[in-house]
């Protein structure tokens, strides 16, 4: 038998875990705020969402040409690094799939970048497929600043720092490069199935 | 479990020996977990509160009523128990003497951790980078580490304590008493000019209000470092 704390009980466990809660995770009902520095407020009129960097032709969408596009509602559960996760939880954006039509790449990763120099990396294959959304309301309601908005990164398969708050583009990268979390020792995939939290994990 | 220290009626830190443990920096956390004897387990993040020094460490733990983690940190656990512990983790919201200054550090209740881990630094180290903490508390009785920070103070290495009580009010109180806002930052801050680093750690709601202050009022916004310590979970 491994490590065990003296007289600790826990919550009660009559029910059987939720197959749905990663290991190391707790269920929230509400939803917890994090972020390293102060919330950026960029106007509509000053905002617009690029795909640089290793791309044949660089793209680039205003405020009114991105919320043009056909959006979808989707319900998932997300989990954060710091063990809350949150089930169904409802968001409309608009599917990274759509961004990416018609985009002429041969890169494998990309590195998410934000309002507040805020930045993630990730592999293209886990933003594409119906994986990933630009994500601009949660709750049927507009995304708060504080929760991302205008909007966010949405890739609820992966740890929610990957979910990149304020989000302004994607750069095209053909090798993988630690984003902001990534380089003070968090992993560079983050599946919360194998708790793949820090780096070596 | 080396010790334990009651500092207010519902905050205790925890006096660890960890061996093996790789030196921390100030501002780093640990994540703590507990596994009950059917294999159960919960897991939470902590700030450690103290200094690096050496396989020593103290972190700080306030008992949420609701909580599950914390009412067993800062209720059950006795000396000689032992813990799990993983870290150190996290490496944007920390200080050392060679980031230099002027500091300002912003805490609401037991936000004050992280900070004081780099005011337990600072006076480790000598410094004499000017630094001023503004920490907000809901009463006297709720302030932590209330007596070593004035000890902190009174050695005049360049260090100011500015309170804030937010709900009861100590008859002759002369401090401030409301919760942290743009005026009371602009009177306690240094002028932008002067560039200070800027640590912020508390419940959301301060942390949000206080950065969009300081923003505000001509902070570099990369200047302006945050930290969650909030009741979520416990």
């Amino acid at each position: 038998m491994g490590f065990v704390s003296r007289a600790f009980k826990g919550r009660p466990r009559d029910q059987p875990r939720d197959a749905r809660v990663p290991p190391g995770q707790y269920l929230v009902r509400d939803f917890p705020v994090l972020s390293a520095g102060p919330t950026p407020h960029t106007s509509l009129a000053e905002w617009s969402f690029s795909i640089e960097g290793e791309v044949d032709e660089e793209k680039r969408w205003s405020w009114e040409e991105l919320r043009a596009l056909p959006s979808e509602t989707v319900t998932r559960d997300i989990h954060c690094v710091t063990k809350w996760s949150k089930l169904d939880t409802t968001w409309e954006g608009i599917s990274v799939d759509t961004l990416l039509e018609g985009v002429e790449t041969a890169a494998d990763y990309v590195m998410a970048f934000c309002d507040g120099g805020y930045t993630t990396n990730l592999p293209l294959e886990d933003v594409t497929g119906g994986k990933a959304w630009i994500a601009f309301a949660f709750d049927g309601q507009p995304l708060e600043s504080q929760h991302g908005g205008p909007a966010r990164l949405l890739v609820p398969h992966l740890y929610f720092w990957k979910s990149a708050k304020w989000v302004r583009g994607f750069r095209l990268m053909n090798e993988d490069s630690p984003g902001f979390w990534e380089t003070y020792g968090y992993h560079m995939y983050g599946d919360p199935w194998q708790e793949q939290r820090y780096s070596g994990d | 479990m080396l010790d334990l220290v009651d500092e207010t009626p519902r905050v205790r830190s925890l006096v660890l020996a960890v061996p093996g443990w790789p030196e921390h920096l100030a501002g780093q956390h640990v994540d703590v977990r507990l596994t009950a004897e059917d294999g159960y387990q919960a897991e939470r993040s902590y700030s450690i509160a103290s200094a690096p020094a050496g396989e020593r460490l103290t972190l700080t733990v306030e008992r949420l009523d609701d909580g599950e983690v914390s009412p067993y940190l800062a209720g059950e656990l006795r000396a000689g128990d032992e813990l799990e512990l993983r870290g150190p983790i996290g490496g944007y919201f920390v200080w050392e003497g060679a980031l230099g200054g002027p500091l300002l550090l912003v805490a609401g209740g037991s936000g004050i951790c992280p900070l004081m881990a780099m005011l337990r630094l600072r006076q480790a180290a000598a410094s004499a980078v000017p630094t001023r903490l503004l920490y907000s508390s809901r009463s006297l009785e709720d302030v932590i580490y209330r007596d070593e920070l004035d000890r902190l103070v009174a050695m005049g290495s360049g260090l100011e304590v500015i309170h804030t009580l937010t709900r009861s009010i100590p008859e002759g109180w002369s401090g401030l008493h409301r919760r942290i806002d743009t005026a009371m930052l602009g009177a306690v801050a240094w002028p932008p000019a002067e560039r200070p680093l800027i640590f912020v750690c508390g419940p959301t709601p301060l942390v949000e209000s206080a950065a969009e202050s300081l923003v505000n009022l001509g902070h570099e916004p990369a200047h302006i470092k945050t930290e969650r310590f909030g009741p979520t979970g416990g």
